[in-house]
């Protein structure tokens, strides 16, 4: 294993990284403020994907297509938020999951309906079209890069609002102690529909970036979701800290173990059985992690809630 | 958020008895019916649908023990199934037909790793439970898929039906379907019967105030964890049949979309009711597959409708049954 391969690895595993964080921040401010479990956040990095393709097909500029599936993206977010959601808040969980549930089957097949079941690939603007030689005769895509850069200056930004301004002051109060925070005379619906539609455009944002990179099919969002989750239980529900060390976190682990298991098991076995079993124990890797966390810290490595 | 959220329709079992069992009885009088009727209409494609209806009857029963009853949303139920499911793909494609072997190992399979994966979960509780449940589900999900010799991604074909003590009882579809159904009757009874004992008395309790119970000395980790297995071994045994019956098994049985439909299942039916579970289950799978005769497009017709269910319809459909039959 040459160290050039596990550098690629590495990219890779912060790319993945990125884009769990994108669709992780929105989803633990979501569980973490408001107590709601949103199975269709995974539909809103879909739909971000979706809006990707449409509008940049229409405009024929990524750059136009970036800036106007951003503001959609919260536009969609916002009409779930009020046709859907903001009914459940007081619900509880079992009957949000049957409702998101509901959500996902309806917007994966609309959009299978709409741009048919097919996965469609969103071409790399042509501006980022061309690679970096990191190393003396290795090249990376210069798009790659520019993702990984754009998910760290997110991250970068999403730290300064919730670490200096107001708003993000009551929505860390609001994860800490939403009781508190309604009690001192916050208006915590209106604070619930800032937290839901700018995690709707994060995860949205996260889809737009991706579709260059993933294959852009109906329910592309299902699986990361899932991970995200991940993310969130190991980060701790609510954190922005931790669902951004858990991202990176789980991004490497899932990327490096994919070659880094099956290479290592060959020097204990045969080659085609670590061929076989390899990628499974590489599958599982996260879930062991977050098995792990659980048991030993089953807040998450950065709670935000109260302890009581 | 608390972490003992209470569940909808969470009124305790058999209010109102006599309607509950007449409900049911007439559900499986009408399932009984089926075979009858597909002679006429139907054929095979009606028994297999029914088929595959109460099998899914039978986990989701299942799971409410532990969802509604016992208050532990286990995300990752549909792994018992795919574990049962697996014993007996596994033990006739290594050349060993008898039912009374297969079976032992199908339920103590599935009771050990109920055991071993219950005792760890059962350390953390509300949302911490749900996920570590789908985090054994899918590693027994990847486990399977990296069986090499069993088919791996692509699942195993079971080239011959079982034998029940030497009798090939369960190669015939009738054979199947009354074994399924007597399976499923046996399992709402016994569902029932430990639902109403004691420790489901103390299992139901530990739901509403796991302190107060522990406080009364009881060990509220024993009883879930027993709970647990039961449930677990329940799903394990429907996935034998599903194996039987689909003369196929692959890795998708235990994946999380799968342990997601049988929550919705659950609670689309009405938690901790007498037959929520069971129309929950024979509900979901009949809608779908009447709504997809009708349209390729049919989820776009379901999904709204199970946001309206759970928007709605508190107590899922057994809720609406019993606001059906008038006031209490």
């Amino acid at each position: 294993m040459s160290t050039t391969l596990i550098l690629i690895q590495v990219l890779n595993g912060l790319q993945l990284g990125v884009i769990l964080f994108l669709i992780a921040a929105g989803l633990t401010l979501v569980f973490g403020v408001m107590g709601f479990i949103n199975l269709a956040h995974g539909v809103q990095y879909m739909l971000g994907a979706y809006l990707a393709v449409w509008l940049y097909g229409a405009t024929g500029s990524f750059i136009a297509a970036f800036l106007l599936a951003l503001p959609l993206a919260l536009v969609l977010g916002l009409v779930l938020e009020f046709l859907v959601f903001r009914h459940l808040y007081a619900r509880d969980h079992l009957s949000q999951v049957l409702a998101t549930f509901g959500v996902i089957l309806f917007l994966n097949q609309l959009v299978e309906v709409i741009f048919g079941p097919a996965a469609l690939t969103v071409e790399v603007p042509q501006f980022l079209d061309w690679s970096f030689e990191l190393v003396p005769g290795l090249l990376y895509p210069a798009y790659r890069v520019a993702l990984i850069v754009a998910g760290l200056l997110v991250a970068a930004a999403l730290w300064y609002v919730i670490t200096r301004t107001r708003v993000g002051m009551l929505i860390r109060a609001g994860a800490t102690n939403p009781e508190m925070v309604s009690a001192l005379g916050v208006n915590v619906r209106q604070l619930f529909l800032v937290v839901f539609g700018f995690g709707a455009m994060l995860a949205g944002l996260a889809g737009v970036l991706a579709a260059p990179v993933f294959s852009v099919e109906p329910g592309m969002g299902d699986d990361l979701l899932i991970v995200a989750f991940v993310v969130i239980i190991i980060g701790g529900a609510g954190s922005i800290r931790g669902a951004f060390v858990a991202a990176l976190l789980v991004g490497l682990v899932d990327t490096l173990g994919r070659t880094l298991v099956t290479d290592g098991l060959r020097l204990a076995m045969d080659a085609s059985a670590a061929n076989q079993i390899g990628p499974a124990i590489a599958s599982m890797l996260i879930y062991v992690l977050m098995a792990l966390v659980l048991f030993w810290r089953p807040e998450g490595l950065f709670a935000a809630k109260v302890t009581r | 958020m608390s972490d003992e959220a209470q569940p909808l329709g969470a009124a305790p079992a058999g209010p109102r008895p006599a309607f509950g069992l007449i409900v049911a009885v007439a559900i499986f009088a009408a399932l009984a019916l089926v075979p009858l009727v597909s002679g006429v209409w139907g054929g095979g494609w009606l028994t297999s649908l029914a088929i595959r209806a109460m099998i899914f009857a039978i986990v989701a029963i299942s799971l409410d023990l532990l969802l509604g009853h016992g208050g532990l949303v286990s995300f990752g139920h549909s792994a018992f199934v795919a574990i049962g499911a697996y014993a007996t793909g596994i033990m006739i494609t290594e050349g060993v037909y008898e039912m009374a072997l297969i079976l032992p190992v199908a339920i103590g399979a599935a009771a050990l790793f109920a055991v071993a994966i219950g005792a760890v979960a059962m350390r953390t509780s509300g949302v911490s439970f749900i996920m570590i449940t789908l985090a054994f589900g899918q590693m027994v999900y990847f486990a399977l898929g990296s069986l090499a010799q069993y088919g791996a991604d692509d699942g195993l074909t079971l080239w011959s039906a079982p034998d029940v003590f030497g009798t090939s009882w369960l190669a015939s579809e009738t054979g199947v379907y009354v074994t399924v159904l007597g399976v499923l009757v046996a399992t709402w009874a016994l569902v029932h019967a430990v639902v109403g004992s004691r420790f489901g008395r103390v299992l139901r309790a530990a739901r509403q105030n796991p302190t107060r119970v522990a406080a009364m000395g009881y060990s509220v980790t024993r009883y879930r964890l027993v709970a647990y297995v039961i449930a677990g071994v329940i799903a394990a045994l429907a996935g034998v049949l599903w194996a039987v019956h689909a003369e196929f098994v692959s890795p998708s049985l235990g994946s999380w979309q799968r342990s997601g439909d049988l929550i919705v299942m659950v609670v689309l039916g009405g938690m901790a009711t007498r037959n929520g579970a069971l129309i929950g289950a024979l509900f979901f799978v009949l809608i779908e597959e009447a709504l997809s005769s009708i349209t390729h497009d049919w989820r776009l017709i379901f999904g709204p409708m199970l946001v309206l269910i759970a928007l709605f319809a508190r107590g899922g459909l057994a809720g609406l049954l019993d606001r059906v039959q008038g006031p209490r």
